[in-house]
C-alpha cells in the first residue's frame, strides 16, 4: 500500500511503554495506582446541571469563544482565587481540556525553527505537540534539583530562538510545585528574554503547602503569560473535556481561528456542567482536596519507609519515587510488580528518556486499595532486596 | 472537627498508626486523642454500615417513622418526656424538631404487630404524648451519607497519564 502518513507524523516516536499499558490493561484484578485522573466521580450537583440542561433542549452549537456565562464564571473564579481578570469578550477561551489549549498555542505561536522550553520530567504531550506545531522542544533535565526548574538551569538552555515555556505546575508526574518567591524568580528571566509563558495549572486546586500562585498574577508576567487551566482535575470532570486558555487578546485571537476550524466549540452539554461546577461546588473541591492530602502524607511516608526514595509533592496527586536501590530500572520494577503482585504503576521513562529509576505513583485511589497496593509494594521490595 | 474524627466517622477501621501518618501525628498522640473522645463520649461506638436491602435476613426487621406531639411539662421543657420515650429499646432514634410536631422517631420491630403494638400499649397511652402518626417504611435508599446499593465500580482505564 502506498504510504500516507506525513512525514511528520511518521517520524514521532511512539510510547515506548505502550507494550506494558497494553499488559496492564489486559490483565484483571489489578490494584492500579497508574491513573492519571481523580478517583472521585464528579459532584452530583454538576451531573446534575448537565442532566438538566438535556432535559431543557441545550443542544446546539454554541459561540466558538464558549458560552458567555461559563466566560463570565470563569473571569469571576480567576478574579476572587487569584487576583487575576480577563476580558470575557476577548481574553478568554473555552477549550476541550487543557490539552487543546496547549495544542492551539503551539500552533498559533510557532514558525519553523523556533524552541520551546520543556522542564522534565514533563507531562507526556508538550514535546510531541511542540514537534507537530513545527517547533524544537528543548528539554531542561531536573533531576539534580529535586524535579524542580531552578533560575540557573533555567538560564542555561534560553538561546536567541527561544519563544516559550510550557511550565506546568502543580506537575504531573512530579506533584512538584513552586512557590510566589520562586516563580519570581524564574519570571524575571523568562520576562527579560520576553519568552512566551504558556502555564499548565490544571492541578492549581490540589495544592498543599502554600496557596498556589498564578503565573499572571505576578506583577507584570500577564503580558506575556498563555494561562491554561480547566475542570478535569477539581472538579473530578475528566470526561467533559472542559479547559480554558486566558491571556493578551491578539494570542487568545489566533487561537480561536484555529479553534472555530477544528473544533468549532466545546459541546454544550459540558459547558453548561461546568457552570454550575464555579457556581457551587467548591465545597466539593475542598473536601477532595483534603482527601488526598491525607492520602500524600500516607504514601510518600509509605514509600520511604520501604526505601522508596521519593521527595514530598506539593501539590497534584502524583509521587514520582525513585526505585533504583532495588537493582532495577522503572520498567522492570513496574513489569514485575504487575506480574508478581498485580499492582500498576507507570514507569518514569513514560515522562522523559531519561527517568529510568523512577516510577509514577497516583494516589486518586480509594484509602483501602491504596493501602493494600503499599503493603504489597513493601513485600515486593523485600523480596527483591539485594 | 478535629481531623482524627473527620477520619475515622468515615472509616472507622483507619488505625492509629494510619492516622498519624496521614496527620503528621505522632502515634502515641492519636492513640491518647482516641482515647480521650472514647472516655468523653465524643466517640460513641463503632459499627458496620450493612445494606439491608442486599441481605435479605430471615425475620427482616420492620421500621416506621413516628411523629409525636407533646404537651411540656412544666420547668422541664420536652427532655423528661423525651428521655422517657427514647428510653424505650424498640427506639432507634429520636430528635426535638420544629413544625406541627415536637418528636421524630425512628422505632424498629420484628414485623408490622411489634412496632403497632408498641406504638398503640406503649407510646400513645403515655401521659403527655397527645397524638402520634406512624409512617411504615418502605424502603431505603440512603442512610447517614451512604448510598444503598451495590458499590459503584471504577470505570477509569486502568493507566493513563
Amino acid at each position: 500500500m502506498k504510504n500516507y502518513i506525513s512525514k511528520t507524523v511518521d517520524a514521532m516516536k511512539p510510547s515506548g511503554i505502550r507494550a506494558f499499558f497494553d499488559l496492564v490493561l489486559g490483565m484483571k484484578d489489578v490494584i492500579s495506582l497508574g491513573v492519571g485522573e481523580p478517583d472521585f466521580v464528579t459532584p452530583w450537583e454538576i451531573r446534575e446541571a448537565g442532566i438538566t440542561s438535556l432535559e431543557q433542549g441545550f443542544t446546539s452549537y454554541t459561540s466558538n469563544k464558549g458560552l458567555l456565562k461559563l466566560r463570565l464564571a470563569i473571569n469571576h473564579y480567576l478574579k476572587n482565587t487569584f487576583g487575576i481578570t480577563y476580558s470575557p469578550d476577548d481574553q478568554i477561551l473555552v477549550t476541550v481540556g487543557v490539552s487543546e489549549g496547549v495544542d492551539l498555542a503551539l500552533r498559533a505561536i510557532m514558525n519553523p525553527g523556533d524552541k520551546i522550553l520543556i522542564p522534565m520530567p514533563s507531562y507526556v504531550s508538550y514535546g510531541p505537540m511542540t514537534e507537530l506545531a513545527g517547533g524544537i522542544p528543548v528539554y531542561i533535565d531536573t533531576r539534580k534539583d529535586n524535579f524542580k526548574l531552578t533560575p540557573a538551569n533555567l538560564k542555561r538552555h534560553i538561546d536567541h530562538k527561544t519563544k516559550g515555556i510550557i511550565l506546568n505546575y502543580p506537575a504531573n508526574p512530579t506533584g512538584v510545585s513552586y512557590t510566589k518567591k520562586e516563580l519570581e524568580q524564574l519570571k524575571k528571566i523568562l520576562i527579560g528574554h520576553k519568552i512566551l509563558c504558556i502555564t499548565d495549572e490544571i492541578y492549581c486546586d490540589l495544592t498543599y503547602d502554600f496557596k498556589h500562585t498564578a503565573f499572571p498574577s505576578l506583577p507584570g508576567a500577564k503580558e506575556y503569560t498563555l494561562y491554561l487551566n480547566g475542570f478535569s482535575k477539581s472538579f473530578a470532570m475528566t470526561g467533559w473535556r472542559v479547559g480554558y486558555a486566558c491571556g493578551p487578546k491578539e494570542i487568545i485571537a489566533a487561537m480561536t481561528k484555529i479553534h472555530q476550524y477544528t473544533i468549532m466549540c466545546v459541546p454544550i452539554t459540558s459547558q453548561m456542567a461546568a457552570c454550575e461546577g464555579l457556581h457551587s461546588s467548591h465545597q466539593s473541591v475542598e473536601d477532595m482536596k483534603r482527601e488526598y492530602k491525607r492520602r500524600r502524607e500516607f504514601v510518600i511516608g509509605q514509600l520511604n519507609k520501604i526505601g522508596l526514595k521519593c521527595h514530598m509533592p506539593q501539590g497534584a496527586f502524583y509521587a514520582f519515587p525513585s526505585v533504583k536501590k532495588t537493582g532495577m530500572n522503572g520498567l522492570t520494577f513496574a513489569q514485575k510488580l504487575l506480574s508478581e503482585q498485580k499492582v500498576a504503576v507507570v514507569p518514569g521513562t513514560a515522562f522523559g528518556d531519561e527517568y529510568t529509576d523512577n516510577i509514577r505513583i497516583s494516589y486518586a485511589t480509594g484509602f483501602e486499595k491504596l493501602k493494600e497496593a503499599l503493603r504489597r509494594m513493601e513485600e515486593f521490595v523485600n523480596k527483591h532486596k539485594n | 472537627m478535629d481531623e482524627i474524627l473527620e477520619i475515622l466517622e468515615k472509616d472507622a477501621r483507619v488505625t492509629p498508626e494510619e492516622i498519624a501518618r496521614m496527620t503528621r501525628k505522632k502515634v502515641s498522640d492519636v492513640k491518647k486523642k482516641i482515647k480521650q473522645y472514647e472516655k468523653d463520649g465524643v466517640i460513641l461506638k463503632y459499627k458496620a454500615v450493612i445494606n439491608r436491602e442486599i441481605v435479605k435476613v430471615r425475620n427482616e426487621e420492620v421500621r416506621a417513622l413516628i411523629e409525636v406531639n407533646l404537651v411540656p411539662q412544666k420547668d422541664l421543657g420536652f427532655d423528661k418526656i423525651a428521655e422517657r420515650i427514647y428510653a424505650f429499646p424498640e427506639v432507634s432514634s429520636c430528635f426535638l424538631v420544629s413544625g406541627t410536631y415536637d418528636l421524630l422517631l425512628i422505632v424498629k420491630g420484628r414485623d408490622i404487630h411489634t412496632v403497632s403494638r408498641f406504638v398503640s400499649e406503649k407510646l400513645s397511652p403515655m401521659e403527655n404524648v397527645r397524638g402520634v402518626v406512624t409512617h411504615f417504611m418502605l424502603k431505603k435508599y440512603k442512610e447517614d451519607g451512604v448510598m444503598l446499593k451495590q458499590k459503584e465500580e471504577d470505570r477509569r482505564i486502568a493507566i493513563s497519564y
